[in-house]
């Protein structure tokens, strides 16, 4: 229910649900480039959440956001999963 | 002699077998000068003896001398070559090796060592073969070809292993260890275990159910906000730093510049009945939804909103009655206290799952019998329970208490009792009960309170006597709103469906100004930022803010925000932090607008004390 708000946002391209081993659990978008955009980016949270906790271990990763020329990519990342939304912001 | 017998064997070799033409001739051919002898001189045996005399030497050597001038005769003849011969030909040397050390001698024999033996001697003496007796033979032996024989047995099964350990991963993992520590503890000291696995059970039916929606809704929340903040990032910014340029030119006067806009699809047809800020996170907002209408009443809705997300409630609450009045607890900002259009009141806990209240009064408990108006939060009594007023049209202003598991009441004023107008009348008339329509607690005197009535009347009590202080005639019509102003112990501020806002000082009874904005007043609110600020919005769509510090007969800003023809303002809020307020009107909507900078000017420090004090409390 909440990945069908989120969709129905204005600008929302997709929205993937990623588990802890970076294995898309759920998706609006076509699956090979779910898979793509679920490789990539399980590497690009392990490797902020480890930036982030490493300059203090208390600290932990609430939000990640990459914004493009044509869209912006939002990861929330949670114990167990993490979530990817692709927007384009200026629609 | 030598010589001469070997002549003689070969002679003699020759005699046995001579060989002439192409046969062999047996018989002796005696060469012709050969010596001939009787037979018995043959046999004659001569013995030949070996000495050391040279049969060839010359004995009758002469030589010269010069000294005498004459010959003689040498007397020494070398007879020494045999000897010297002989010597040579007996020299023998024996095979075993010279003794160096004792002990290793004795192995000698074996054939590995000569070639170790020789190395040593080599230091001492060489070693001297005799070109005779000894000859070396060497023999190479046969060499197997060299063979590699392999055996591969099944390599153990491998698999690689990697992992990482950062700083954040340790510590991680000794946050694990004392969460297992502290479970373990608690596993000794508590239930048994029968509840547990009954509880075990359930969480894995959930587990299997909603992999999504429990694990995931946490970062679903984070992430809806930020989707909405990319739509509404320009309203965003606004909220954050937009002041409006405009108002150094417009001085005295100032805007409004709307921001959010929130609404429910499902309370569409609903009308915002209350509004209030939370203390503690100045984002979240209470909009209590129902309708004013008499004659149609359905159900109606709590509803809690925050400004970082606008597209969605934060926490829904469907109610059977219509809401009235809302209030969230000062402290305890979890807890808010719901008036209904039924009569009773109910405790929400924000914090706890469902969508039930956990008190409700109900007819038993002491509920009211009309519509109640107004809840207000008190402070928690002596025995630390939490407690509100609430004040409703069947007269009564009540006390509730939250006790454990219940909510208990007591009255504390009933509204006195109104004679009929001067009109004549009949004697048997029913009296008529006053309705309080409005109630507003003292800002720093605990116990003091104002009610408003339906009559117009508004009434100064306090709660620990059901005496009434004072009554002061305010208005025509019925008294919609009735506030204390938050820093001024001694001014409220009544609005009224009679057009008319008008401003007391407790301790005179008559109005010290009145506002006249020619529309019927929604509802009016102090500022929580300076004494003199309060704003008012009428059904005409209108919001009327009003510095009393700049001008005290008109309004600083008196803007239409919503269509005229299609929505009536009902309510409006200040935030506690930023300079943003709120409107409800009659369709359901929430506007939020934030206060341009002339609307929020502060009083200078040189007036009231109290007030410099109540700002840094």
């Amino acid at each position: 229910m909440l990945t069908r708000r989120i969709q129905g946002q204005k600008g929302v391209q997709g929205i993937i649900i990623v588990n802890s081993e970076g294995i898309p659990v759920k998706t609006t978008l076509d699956n090979s480039s779910t898979v793509q955009y679920a490789g990539l980016i399980h590497q690009l949270v392990m490797k902020a959440r480890s930036t982030v906790r490493d300059i203090d271990p208390q600290n932990d990763l609430t939000f990640l956001r990459v914004r493009s020329k044509k869209n912006e990519i939002m990861i929330a990342p949670d114990k167990d999963y993490f979530l990817i939304v692709i927007q384009n912001p200026s629609d | 002699m030598y010589s001469r017998s070997l002549l003689y064997v070969m002679l003699q070799d020759e005699e046995k077998t001579v060989e002439i033409g192409g046969g062999h001739i047996k018989g002796l051919i005696k060469p012709p000068d050969q010596l001939k002898l009787t037979e018995a001189e043959l046999k004659e045996k001569i013995t030949r003896v070996l000495n050391t005399q040279n049969p060839h030497a010359p004995d009758n050597i002469v030589r010269w001398t010069f000294k005498v001038k004459m010959v003689y005769l040498a007397r020494f003849i070398n007879a020494k070559s045999l000897t010297e011969a002989t010597n040579l030909s007996c020299v023998f040397s024996p095979q075993t090796t010279p003794v160096e050390d004792g002990g290793e001698v004795e192995e000698a024999g074996e054939e590995d060592r000569p070639d170790s033996a020789a190395s040593k001697t080599d230091k001492k003496e060489p070693k001297i073969t005799n070109i005779f007796n000894s000859c070396d033979r060497a023999t190479q032996t046969l060499h197997n070809p060299p063979r590699e024989i392999n055996c591969q047995t099944e390599p153990p099964p491998r698999s690689s292993f990697s992992a990482s350990a950062n700083q954040w991963e340790i510590y991680d993992a000794y946050v694990q260890e004392l969460q297992k520590q502290e479970k373990n503890k608690e596993k000794q000291k508590a239930a048994p275990s029968e509840k547990d696995e009954k509880s075990q059970k359930k969480m894995m039916l959930m587990e299997t159910q909603d992999i999504d929606l429990n694990k995931v809704s946490k970062a679903a929340k984070v992430l809806e906000r930020m989707v909405n903040l990319n739509i509404f990032d320009e309203i965003a910014q606004d909220f954050a730093y937009y002041e409006d340029p405009a108002d150094e030119f417009k001085f005295p006067k100032g805007t409004l510049l709307p921001l959010w806009k929130v609404k429910y699809d499902q309370a569409k047809k609903l009308s915002v009945t209350a509004l209030c800020w939370n203390n503690k996170y100045p984002d979240l907002f209470g909009v209590g939804m129902g309708s004013y209408n008499f004659c149609k009443q359905g159900s109606g809705m709590l509803l809690f909103y925050t400004y970082k997300n606008c597209s969605f409630p934060e926490y829904i609450y469907p109610t059977s009655s219509g809401v009235l009045c809302l209030d969230i607890h000062e402290e305890r900002t979890y807890l808010v206290a719901v008036g209904f259009y039924d009569g009773s009141v109910a405790v929400y806990n924000l914090k706890t799952e469902g969508k039930e209240p956990i008190y409700k009064s109900t007819a038993k408990t002491g509920k009211h019998t009309a519509p109640v108006w107004q809840v207000c939060w008190q402070n928690d009594d002596m025995d630390s329970n939490h407690n509100f007023y609430s004040v409703s049209s069947d007269g009564r202003v009540v006390s509730w208490t939250l006790v454990k598991n219940e909510l208990v009441f007591t009255d504390i004023i009933r509204l006195p009792v109104i004679p009929a107008e001067t009109e004549e009348t009949e004697p048997a008339q029913t009296p008529l009960i006053a309705c309080g329509t409005s109630m507003d607690f003292h800002k720093q005197i605990d116990y003091l309170f104002l009610v408003g009535t339906q009559e117009g009347k508004i009434y100064k009590c306090k709660t620990y006597s059901s005496k009434i202080l004072e009554t002061y005639d305010a208005h025509h019509m019925r008294v919609d709103t009735v506030k204390w102003n938050h820093f001024h112990p001694k001014v409220f501020i009544s609005c009224s469906s009679d057009w008319t806002i008008k401003m007391w000082d407790y301790t005179i009874n008559t109005p010290v100004l009145t506002f006249d904005l020619k529309e019927p007043i929604g509802d009016i609110a102090w500022s929580p930022y300076s004494s003199t600020v309060f704003a008012a919005v009428t059904t005409d769509g209108n919001v009327h803010v009003f510095d009393l510090n700049i001008n005290k007969y008109e309004a600083l800003c008196q803007q239409l925000v919503v269509d005229k023809k299609k929505a009536k303002l009902t309510h409006i809020a200040f935030n506690p932090i930023h300079p943003i307020i709120i409107v409800g009107d009659d369709r359901g909507n929430v506007n939020s607008f934030k206060l341009s900078p002339n609307l929020r000017k502060k009083p200078k420090v040189r007036t009231l004390t109290s007030f410099h004090r109540s700002i840094s409390q």
